[in-house]
Order: C-alpha cells, then sequence, then structure tokens
C-alpha cells in the first residue's frame, strides 16, 4: 500500500491577489469552525461569574477547575456513579469498533478481490443504503430488537454498529489496490483464502482500519442508546450530559466541563491518526 | 436457462469461502438494514398501533400525510429548504476548503484539516451552540449585540419562528464537514502532479482553469461519494433540531420529515402512519441521491 502523495512544485501560475483572497477566505471560515469550540474550552474553566458576565468574553480570565470538581460532586451523588457511565460509553464504543472492524473487513475482501454471482447485487444494496438516514428505519427496527430481545441491553447499539455500511464501502475501496500479485503468490503457496484474509489482506490494510475506527467511535461515542436503553445504569456518558446540560443555569459550569470531556476524546484521536485516515479517504471514490 | 443456473451454481460453490466470509456482515445487514426498510414499506399500508395485529388499510396514510397533515407539509418544506440550502453549500465549502488547504504546506495543512474537521467529529456538542444563542443577555450573540447597541433587549432566538431556522441551517452547515470533507483532501492529495505539469505546456495559465480543465475531471470518483455523503446528511436533519430548538418546536417552526417521523412513531404510537412518513422520506432521500449521480456522471463527459 505504498501511496506516495506527490508534494507539488511549486507552479508559476498563481496569482498573489487570487491566493491572498482565498486564504483571507479560509481564516475567515475556520474563524467560524474553530471559535465555537474555542469558546467551549474556554468556559469549561470558567468561574461561574464569569460564565454569567455581561459581555460575555470568549477567553478565560481566571481559569480555575471548580467546573470539573462540580461536575465529579454532582455526579457522585447521583444515582448511577459517574464511572458506570463512562465505562457504558467506552464499552459499546470498543465492542461496537471491535466487531465492525473484523466483520466489515471480512466482507469487504471478497467484495473486492473476488468474483462471485450475487457480488454486484450485494454491494449495490450496501451503496443503496448510504443514501438514507437510519431514521427511515427506526421503527421496524425497534420491533426487530424486542423480537430477539436485544431491548435495554448494550448489544441493541453494538449489534447494529457492526453492520454500519460507510465502513464496509470504504474498506472495499481500499483494499481493491492491494496489488493481485501479492494474494496470488499466497494462493500459490498453498494459502487458504481465510489465511490470506487473516494474514496478507489484513495487515495490508491498517490505514482502513484506522479509519473505520474513528468513523464508528465519532456514532457511538455520541450515542445516547438510540432509545432502545431505558435503565439508567446503562445509559452512556453522552446520555448524561444531556442531562446536566438540560439542568439549565445552576449547572452551566458542570455542562461546559462535561461539553470538554465529550469533544476532547475523538479530537486527539484524529490529531493521531489523520494521516492513515486520509490514505484511506483517496479511494473513497464512486467508479461507475 | 437451466446451463446458465448450473454454471452459477458452480461458480457459487467454487467460491463457497467467500460466501463465508460475507455471510456474517451481510447477515447482520439484511436484518438492520434490508429487512426494516421492506417491513416499514409494508406497515406504511396498515393501521398499527404495537398493541393489536396491523390492519391493511391500502393508502390511506398516504392520502392523510398529504390532505390532511398540514404539520407535515411545513415539514416537508422545512426538510427541502435544509436539504437545498445546506445540501449544495456544505458540499461546494467541503471542496472549497479541501482544495485550498491542498495547496498549503503539510504541516499547516494537517492542522487546518483538524480545524474544519473538528466539529463533525467533536461528539455531538453542537450543545454549544445553546449557549452562544441563549436568551438572556450573557450568550455570545445577545451580549455582542447588545454590547454593539444593535439591540436593547436579549433575543429569544431559539423560540422566536424568524430566527429558528437560520440557526439550525448555520450549526448544520458548521457540522457539515465531515467524511465528504476528507475524501476531498484526499482526492485532491491523489491527482496526478503530472497532469498539472502537462497541462502548463498545453496553455493553463491560471489555477482556476486548473481547477475545471484538470482537478475537477480527476476527482469525479470522490465527488460522488461526497455528494452522497453531504445530501443524505442535508435530508436527515433532526438531532440539531431537536437540541435547539425543542421538540416540538415553536409553532413547528423547525419541525422536518425526520422529526415529524419521531413524534408519530416515539408519541403518538401510531406506527402505520409514522412507517408512511418514513417511507416518503426514503423515497425522496434514495431518489435525490440517484438523480445527483446521474448528473455528476455526465460532468467532464
Amino acid at each position: 500500500m505504498t501511496f506516495s502523495f506527490r508534494l507539488r512544485k511549486k507552479r508559476v501560475n498563481r496569482s498573489f491577489l487570487g491566493s491572498f483572497s482565498l486564504f483571507a477566505l479560509l481564516t475567515l471560515f475556520g474563524a467560524f469552525m474553530i471559535l465555537p469550540l474555542v469558546y467551549a474550552v474556554n468556559n469549561a474553566f470558567k468561574p461561574l461569574d464569569e460564565i454569567f458576565m455581561f459581555p460575555p468574553t470568549l477567553f478565560v480570565r481566571n481559569p480555575t477547575m471548580n467546573n470539573f470538581v462540580d461536575l465529579i460532586n454532582l455526579l457522585g451523588n447521583s444515582w448511577v456513579p459517574f464511572s458506570r457511565y463512562i465505562f457504558n460509553t467506552v464499552f459499546i464504543t470498543g465492542m461496537g469498533i471491535i466487531g465492525h472492524v473484523l466483520l466489515a473487513s471480512a466482507a469487504a475482501y471478497p467484495l473486492a478481490k473476488h468474483r462471485f454471482p450475487g457480488k454486484g447485487f450485494m454491494f449495490t444494496i450496501v451503496v443503496l443504503s448510504l443514501m438514507f438516514t437510519p431514521a427511515v428505519t427506526a421503527i421496524p427496527t425497534y420491533m426487530i430488537m424486542s423480537w430477539i430481545g436485544l431491548i435495554d441491553t448494550y448489544w441493541a447499539v453494538i449489534i447494529p454498529a457492526f453492520s454500519y455500511s460507510l465502513g464496509l464501502y470504504l474498506m472495499k475501496q481500499f483494499m481493491e489496490q492491494i496489488p493481485d500479485v501479492l494474494l496470488e503468490a499466497a494462493k500459490i503457496d498453498g494459502a487458504s483464502e481465510y489465511r490470506i484474509f487473516w494474514s496478507i489482506v489484513m495487515p495490508n490494510v491498517k490505514p482502513a482500519w484506522l479509519t473505520l475506527i474513528i468513523l464508528l467511535f465519532q456514532i457511538l461515542w455520541g450515542s445516547d442508546g438510540n432509545g432502545f436503553i431505558y435503565s439508567e445504569q446503562l445509559k452512556s456518558l453522552h446520555f448524561a450530559a444531556n442531562q446536566i446540560v438540560q439542568g439549565g443555569i445552576a449547572r452551566a459550569g458542570a455542562a461546559a466541563a462535561v461539553a470538554l470531556i465529550l469533544m476532547s476524546v475523538p479530537i486527539t484521536l484524529f490529531v493521531f491518526s489523520q494521516s492513515r485516515i486520509i490514505e484511506t479517504m483517496a479511494t473513497s471514490g464512486m467508479k461507475d | 436457462m437451466q446451463n446458465w443456473l448450473s454454471l452459477k451454481l458452480r461458480e457459487a460453490k467454487a467460491n463457497k469461502h467467500s460466501y463465508i466470509l460475507l455471510a456474517p456482515y451481510m447477515l447482520l445487514f439484511t436484518i438492520f438494514t434490508v429487512l426494516p426498510v421492506l417491513i416499514s414499506i409494508v406497515l406504511s399500508f396498515t393501521y398499527f398501533n404495537m398493541l393489536e395485529f396491523p390492519r391493511f388499510i391500502g393508502w390511506q396514510n398516504y392520502t392523510r400525510l398529504f390532505l390532511e397533515d398540514d404539520v407535515f407539509l411545513i415539514a416537508v418544506k422545512n426538510t427541502i429548504l435544509f436539504a437545498v440550502i445546506t445540501g449544495p453549500i456544505s458540499y461546494i465549502a467541503c471542496f472549497v476548503f479541501a482544495w485550498i488547504i491542498n495547496e498549503l504546506s503539510p504541516k499547516l495543512r494537517a492542522v487546518m484539516t483538524l480545524v474544519f474537521y473538528a466539529p463533525s467529529i467533536s461528539g455531538n456538542v453542537f450543545f454549544i451552540w445553546l449557549m452562544i444563542f441563549s436568551g438572556d443577555r450573557y450568550g455570545i450573540a445577545n451580549g455582542l449585540l447588545i454590547k454593539l447597541g444593535i439591540i436593547l433587549e436579549p433575543l429569544q432566538w431559539l423560540k422566536t419562528e424568524a430566527y429558528v431556522l437560520p440557526i439550525i441551517i448555520l450549526v448544520q452547515l458548521w457540522l457539515s464537514l465531515g467524511t465528504g470533507f476528507l475524501a476531498f483532501i484526499a482526492g485532491l492529495q491523489t491527482v496526478d502532479g503530472t497532469l498539472y505539469e502537462a497541462g502548463a505546456v498545453d496553455g493553463i495559465k491560471n489555477r482556476w482553469q486548473e481547477l475545471w480543465y484538470i482537478t475537477l475531471p480527476s476527482m469525479r470518483p470522490q465527488l460522488m461519494f461526497g455528494a452522497v455523503i453531504q445530501l443524505t446528511a442535508a435530508f436527515a436533519v433532526a438531532d440539531v433540531s431537536i437540541a435547539l430548538a425543542g421538540f416540538p418546536s415553536v409553532n413547528y417552526a423547525a419541525e422536518t420529515i425526520v422529526t415529524h417521523l419521531i413524534d408519530y412513531g416515539t408519541t403518538r404510537f401510531e406506527m402505520g402512519f409514522a412507517s408512511s412518513i418514513a417511507t416518503v422520506l426514503f423515497m425522496i432521500m434514495v431518489g435525490t441521491n440517484i438523480l445527483v449521480q446521474k448528473l455528476l456522471r455526465k460532468v467532464g463527459e
């Protein structure tokens, strides 16, 4: 998977005015994108009187950890301990990611590299499923969940995540660029298809793993149970966060703290995996 | 016919391992995606309240939806408004910013990619916007406008019909530089560099010509992928509407097809009727997507 990014040489056909206005545009909209997040980060460290100060300020003046202490106290007194919400979210996210990466990779391999009856049809319905939102199928999904007894368990969120279609799609597109010679050589050496999948294909698609991981992380980390989970002790961190946010003014500090915790984890993950994800996305295109 | 069938069967047998590898994923995909779509279409022709067995009532749900349900028409209007505004704008924004970012040095490029991608990845924390548009004067929007003397009293941003839609569109756009944006960044980095050199020889004078004649045609596959992602997101507006405008929103100003569906599916338990809403949404989304794919395929041909 040698994917050499060509660093383009400086070319002459660049007008200064054009560059200047484009970068001005980039800066302006970059500020629009990042300022709300900067505001959220600062709010987490503001003492309560600064959060409710007129005129409101973007940056914190007297940073304090009080909001985090508040948050811990608040959740320490709650019926379900805070650590339980964290465990729930981590468990759901972790299991969902492991299952999805394994199942989607296993399915992507034959779709990318084999020829067999029904392949075109299967891939077409997966692409079709990218074209509508899961809200469309919420009611029947609920019925199916209750038939197989998944309601009010972690698995109601985890198992559907296994078959997330964007992950399969990206993995399949990425696997297509594995050279066939590599697979042929292994076949001649007598390796079974399963062995080829596990010891040749899988190690070669590590960038795509990371992409699937982060996409699924995004979905599962922010999940509040999708309406399938009722028991308070099974609910997610995001659900607890929403409860705090709805607490209004008295909870504003704790809400800012929990927002910071929620957003810092996926952003950190992305910072460390960015180049791998871009590499995967390079193959994301839809071919005719 | 018989020959063809036995040939296919033999082919299938020879590829047993392919099916075995596909089976676990496809089984779950069928249970949680294919089957629900089919059930939803069937239920849309029934009266179903989760207690009694569904009763077939023909097209009644659909006639009620389009002829009697005024709120649904508001929902359709809003959904189309969101889709028509946020769909194309977010699509173009994804491309334009990816294109500008691609001109930067690798380090700066990584930073700017993060800046633009961060909102969409930050785990649904769009409730930040609740603090920005809060109805008291401590919210950033009110505070700033009062300070500047443009308004004298805080505005109830999220409780005023006229402001709700634009704010949701704004937040939706803020969240929309996601997977499509990354695909464009990646696509731009893989455009064959020799094409640009050849283009310069062939008389391409400036970056705009280069964009139009070389970059866009080389990126057609990514452009089509991005279109699906952005369009689907544009039609699915619901979470942001519920989080910011409440549910139901003031005078249904922020009702979308999805929130209407949630209303009938989870509050009123009219599952047959809700399924007809879902089916209409399904048709609109898949139909528009396929249409746009056809159009994009024509670009540059």
